[in-house]
């Protein structure tokens, strides 16, 4: 009779893996933003709070490797002129798949947006929008790069 | 010290070498009562094979290669991406199993998962000296196989065109090769379940 740590390496076995594959990408969750408030010759500041899920990473905005694709955010639309991002530093970790220790995020991180409002700009709420591109891997697998809408509602008083 | 004029001595190195062979017989009994683990199987047995879906995708020259042009053959299929760091470490692997088994009725074929098209592939290909077929796939591609999201995911089609073999993430050589050289194998020889009656080894 096959002892349970036989039956349960036989069911981790790649080729008796129950499904054709399907294993999905992680997702990477952000926070939604409070209503941000900015005078009309301020500048605001934006934090996307977001978050994998425990044993994922993505590349930083300044992967290691040329390969890697880097997390980018892209604000497309908006009341607010966007004048820099700052993206987290994450830290060196080293996986199986690479020679190099690889610079990425894991669990919980910030990105930074600071803004200022252009001339002109019409008083009352507006929209402030974007796209979080992002690129996730685990120990062994990596998954197609995401975009993840982002929408902050901003108020110009 | 002369063992005849201690006897206690003696008794004591015989109660010694009584000890130590039970100890070692019970040892050696021990391991052959134990359950043994069963040699882990390189790909699944004949009757759980499932055909592999057919699909029709462009090679970079812009010629459409379908599954069914490898059929008699041994496939292994590669879904991967330039982005993805696993795949680099299996692509080596399998340039050499193209160069090694090709001449017995094996073939890789990559689809690469990327966005950017051969705009991306093309370079890496050329600086992998990768020796065997690439296609350009979709998120179609990807389903019709399961749904593919996670790369390296890399199927290993034996030459009735059936799955014999799923391995998803990063696999060992050896796990691959075993699965190869077992799927090559003619008709009955190796393992009983390498081919099933209808198997038509050669072709």
């Amino acid at each position: 009779m096959w002892a349970p740590r036989t039956l349960l390496a036989l069911a981790l076995s790649p080729a008796f893996s129950p499904y054709v594959a399907g294993q999905m990408a992680p997702v990477l969750t952000v926070v939604p933003q409070p209503t941000v408030k900015v005078s009309k010759t301020g500048t605001a500041t934006i934090t996307l709070k977001a978050s994998l899920p425990t044993g994922y990473h993505a590349n930083t905005n300044k992967p290691t490797e040329e390969y890697l694709i880097p997390m980018t955010l892209k604000w497309t639309g908006g009341p607010l002129q966007m004048e820099s991002i700052e993206y987290p530093k994450g830290g060196l970790e080293k996986y199986p798949f690479s020679d190099k220790p690889l610079s990425v995020v894991t669990g919980e991180f910030s990105i930074t947006t600071k803004f200022k409002v252009p001339a002109g700009a019409q008083t009352g709420p507006g929209a402030q929008v974007g796209t979080l591109r992002y690129q996730a891997c685990d120990n062994k697998a990596c998954y197609p790069p995401k975009n993840v809408p982002v929408n902050v509602t901003v108020h110009i008083e | 010290m002369n063992s005849v004029n201690n006897p206690p001595t003696k008794l004591v190195r015989t109660a010694g070498r009584m000890a130590l062979a039970l100890i070692v017989s019970v040892g050696l009994g021990t391991v052959a009562c134990a359950p043994q683990e069963p040699p882990r199987k390189a790909v699944k047995d004949d009757k759980d094979r499932k055909p592999a879906p057919e699909f029709e995708l462009k090679d970079a020259s812009g010629k459409v290669v379908k599954l069914a042009d490898y059929k008699g053959k041994v496939v292994l299929l590669d879904f991967w991406a330039t982005w993805c760091g696993p795949c680099a470490i299996e692509i080596p692997w399998f340039v050499e199993f193209q160069r090694k088994y090709k001449d017995q009725g094996f073939e890789v074929l990559g689809i690469s998962m990327d966005d950017d098209g051969w705009k991306a592939v093309t370079p890496f290909v050329t600086a992998k000296k990768i020796n065997y077929r690439v296609v350009q796939g979709n998120d179609a591609t990807g389903d019709l196989y399961g749904g593919v999201e996670a790369l390296p995911t890399t199927f290993v089609i034996d030459r009735e065109g059936r799955i014999a073999s799923v391995h998803i993430g990063l696999s060992s050589r050896k796990d691959f090769e075993d699965a190869i050289e077992q799927l090559l194998q003619p008709a009955g020889v190796g393992s009983p379940n390498a081919a099933g009656p209808g198997a038509k080894p050669g072709l």
